[in-house]
């Protein structure tokens, strides 16, 4: 696997990510795991199903590491996301971010999950114990109503 | 011809993940009223647009062989 931006549908490890970020100019490398969790607000998820528009999912991803990199000079990222069939704990996204300092790695692997949830063509499907949904905008700060969003929103989000 | 990919609700909503479409010539705001003749897609107006796979506006004019793809609010993560 030579893609440090993919998606996939096998269960992840973490390893396979944090291993295309590391190098000898690091100092740092911070990984973010999303996993699947039981409850929200009180419900009860029983498993999640996620889906994909898998090749330009994978060109927002790349996107998004050079995002990182325009802002964090020296960073390196990777970021893999699973599609299919997750159970509870399961991991759903992987990040990893190495830095020559400590503080650009968790800033940078945090604006990734951000951006993540704003740009990426990935949905995910609620299976609970009285119906299911697709869920939408998970930021709920922004309505994409008629067209792209700003780069401002793009930017701020 | 088009092709126009449905993802998520939408898809469930189509009944169908991708239709090939006579579009050519027409903007991506038109495409979706020709959409919504045939089609019970309730969120269309939700849904980000992408053409070959780059967010676009509306106003974008389509092509022989474009493909479309109706981006439903994401919530990958």
């Amino acid at each position: 696997m030579d893609k440090k931006f993919w998606i996939t549908q096998e269960p992840i490890n973490p390893n396979d990510c944090i291993e295309k970020v590391v190098r000898h100019e690091a100092g740092a490398v911070n990984t973010f795991i999303g996993t699947v969790r039981e409850f929200t607000k009180g419900k009860r998820t029983l498993f999640l199903e996620y889906q994909a528009y898998i090749p330009m999912a994978e060109k927002k991803l790349l996107q998004i590491g050079e995002e990182i990199r325009e802002k964090w000079g020296e960073a390196d990222t990777a970021i893999v996301h699973r599609i299919g069939r997750l159970d509870i704990t399961d991991a759903a996204v992987v990040i990893a971010v190495s830095t020559p300092h400590r503080h650009d790695a968790f800033e940078a692997s945090r604006y990734a999950i951000e951006r993540i949830k704003e740009i990426v063509p990935i949905w995910k499907k609620e299976y609970w114990e009285d119906g299911t949904k697709w869920i939408g905008d998970q930021k709920e700060n922004t309505s994409y109503e008629k067209d792209i969003p700003s780069e401002e929103e793009m930017r701020d989000g | 011809m088009v092709d126009v990919l449905f993802f998520a609700e939408l898809q469930e909503d189509a009944g169908s993940d991708q239709v090939r479409i006579e579009a050519d010539g027409l903007s991506v705001n038109e495409l979706k009223t020709k959409l919504l003749s045939s089609y019970e897609l309730t969120n269309l107006d939700q849904a980000m647009i992408a053409v070959n796979e780059e967010y676009s506006r509306e106003e974008t004019v389509l092509k022989s062989d474009d493909v479309v793809a109706f981006i439903p609010p994401v919530s990958g993560g």
